[in-house]
């Protein structure tokens, strides 16, 4: 398997306008250097999986992608048009919605509250009481849609189980009906069953060609299922870009514990 | 009613269907009850409290008199209160809350006394307030800095700048104080009007954390700080906001209190008030750990004070002995929500 970006197949006639592109992104933590220079490309409508070892900065290319944080250079280009998000606020208003590993649900607050968290609706104008009546109302028809099942809408996120809360925090970013939407993780701690629920979720909205995803897991048979392609992200960079059709999941395994040993053997080499 | 507990509903889950339901012993759903409308367990100990007194003390506590006394040991605290549960539902607190309360009648009177008219000087003053709150909130925002710290940092200096300002002499009349015109009977002349405001204040003020996307916003950013972050809600703003909001009701109030008085002693310490306002709080049903927190609860832990403080001299028993009758209300509130925050886990387990 080369680490050569492979042409990819193109979804289209129109493969000119991509739906997110990234070049050069770097981002550092104080002395931590977390992203060396990112380049990607995410096509309208695919499904992308990015996968990497723990630390490999997948979590925080989602974090600045989504608006959470800030790159320090380079460039991303939604629709064709640069921007530079400084706010998640921002980054939705560009159609780009996420979950996030951790799922950003308030444990406190009951399910169609937590759906609607970050752009409640509101009635009474300028006073902004939140109008919770119309939340429920779409909250029930919004769940029933994507068949996410939960004991109530009036149940507290506390209280749900952990499938539950990421089917929720899933339906929370596919409610707003984005352009984008990047899962992190969307499927850690899930039973077979719940999984299904949400792959069947994240294939029925790719299937509508939508919507672009990326997806973040370390389940690679998940991601086999569900996505166009797949690149790999090793020390801050995207290394291997290639369609799904083209890797095999021995092949995947094999790249990544060769990538492992190399980096064991760099560390090595350097104590010597 | 519980800020981000079920609102229309005391049963978390959904029922088991039909005739189990009916099968729910009469103390079980009681317990439930308490369970989840926390402000029920200081209501009915402050019904008891009024009981005890009445029968112990009979009209002496019932008349007019007693009960504004009482009302006005519960107003400072509740209306300091009402505020703080804002903050603890942040996981934040204001301890500079009392001094605020304090400090609003003072800037009334030094720029009444510079010549402004008295409505401009409570605008100024309670814009003051507000400017204080600012600081508080964005002091620790900005710079990271526990508001334990920050707003115990604002009250010295509060403190320090009434000592400074009014070179250590009492103040007397105070404006408004002295009239009988509607305006100033609202504005404290009158012996009801300050727990009034408290009253108006808490109705106000419930409002907005249960009902307004604020509300929300301010559970949510005191449930679980990060979530709310990525959720897209600006943490920052809410808690500023939040601090902004407690130091204007403790400044409004205040000053109520003072044209009540007719006096300002700038030897008042307002860490005292705080004390009293936090143990309101904890005894009305709200902890300390961010994401709950219930306004109605606190007023009714200030009005329990202050009928303990008002009844307990009026059976003629020492005030002292008062403070330990707080101390042991407040572990009792304590220990009572944490069991039945225990009860609410455990049910979620089966």
């Amino acid at each position: 398997m080369s680490t050569q970006p492979a042409e990819p197949m193109p979804p289209g006639p129109s493969s000119v306008e991509h739906a997110l592109e990234v070049r050069g992104l770097t981002k550092r933590f104080g002395a931590l250097v977390v992203l060396r220079g990112i380049d990607l490309v995410l096509r309208q409508g695919e499904v992308l999986g990015l996968v990497g070892d723990n630390g490999a900065g997948k979590s925080t290319l989602v974090k600045i992608l989504c608006g959470f944080q800030q790159q320090d250079g380079g460039e991303v280009i939604v629709g064709g048009e640069p921007v530079r998000f400084h706010s998640v606020q921002a980054a939705r208003a560009h159609g780009i919605e996420t979950v996030y590993q951790d799922l950003a649900l308030i444990p406190q607050l009951p399910v169609y509250l937590n759906l609607f968290l970050g752009h409640e609706l509101t009635k009474l104008g300028p006073l902004r009481f939140l109008d919770k009546q119309a939340m429920r109302k779409l909250a029930r028809q919004y769940l029933d849609e994507i068949k996410v099942r939960v004991p109530s809408l009036e149940a507290e996120a506390e209280q749900l189980s952990g499938g539950q809360r990421q089917a929720v925090a899933v339906a929370r970013a596919v409610r707003a009906a984005p352009k984008i939407l990047l899962l992190d993780e969307p499927l850690a701690a899930m039973g077979a069953r719940e999984s299904r629920l949400i792959i069947d979720l994240v294939k029925d909205l790719a299937s509508s060609g939508r919507v672009s995803i990326i997806v973040i897991d370390h389940n690679y048979a998940h991601l086999f299922e569900l996505c166009d392609r797949i690149n790999v992200m090793q020390g801050g960079r995207i290394t291997t870009d290639q369609p799904v059709h083209e890797t095999s999941l021995e092949g995947l395994t094999e790249l990544m514990v060769s990538n492992f040993r190399r980096e064991l053997d760099d560390l090595s080499n350097a104590g010597a | 009613m519980q800020a981000g507990a079920p609102t229309d509903t005391t049963a978390p889950a959904a029922e088991p269907p039909g005739q189990q339901r009916a099968a729910v012993p009469v103390w079980r759903r009681v317990l439930r009850l308490f369970i989840y409308q926390r402000e029920l367990t200081p209501v009915v100990i402050t019904v008891g409290l009024f009981a005890y007194f009445t029968i112990r003390a009979g009209s002496n506590f019932t008349d007019s008199l007693s009960l504004s006394s009482a009302a006005g040991y519960a107003g400072p605290i509740g209306a300091i209160a009402v505020g703080e549960v804002l903050l603890l539902v942040l996981a934040e607190i204001d301890l500079s809350a009392g001094q605020v309360f304090l400090f609003a009648p003072w800037v009334e009177y030094w720029l009444h006394n510079a010549g402004l008219p008295v409505a401009v000087a409570i605008f100024l003053a309670l814009a003051a307030c507000c400017g204080v709150g600012a600081i508080n909130g964005l002091i620790t925002v900005r710079l990271n800095v526990p508001s334990f710290v920050t707003t115990l940092a604002t009250n010295f200096i509060l403190f320090g700048l009434v000592l400074i300002y009014s070179n250590m002499t009492q103040a007397t009349p105070i404006p408004l104080s002295a009239s009988t015109g509607f305006s100033s009977k609202l504005m404290g002349a009158w012996l009801w009007s300050e727990i009034l405001w408290v009253v108006a204040i808490t109705i106000v003020v419930q409002m907005v954390l249960t009902r307004t996307r604020f509300g929300v916003r301010i559970v949510a950013t005191g449930g679980n700080l990060l979530g709310a972050a990525e959720a897209g809600i600006p943490v920052r703003r809410v808690k500023v906001w939040a601090f902004v909001l407690c130091s204007f009701l403790a400044g409004l109030v205040g000053i109520v209190d003072a044209v009540k008085y007719g006096s300002l002693d700038p030897g008042n310490f307002g860490v005292d008030y705080i004390l009293y306002a936090v143990g309101a709080c904890v005894i009305g049903g709200t902890a300390l750990t961010g994401g709950r927190g219930t306004v109605i609860g606190a007023f009714v832990g200030a009005i329990l004070i202050g009928i303990l403080e008002d009844g307990l001299t009026l059976i003629g028993v020492s005030t002292n002995d008062f403070y330990v009758w707080v101390g042991v209300v407040i572990i009792f509130a304590m220990a009572l929500n944490g069991q039945f925050d225990r009860l609410i886990a455990r049910s979620r387990e089966t």
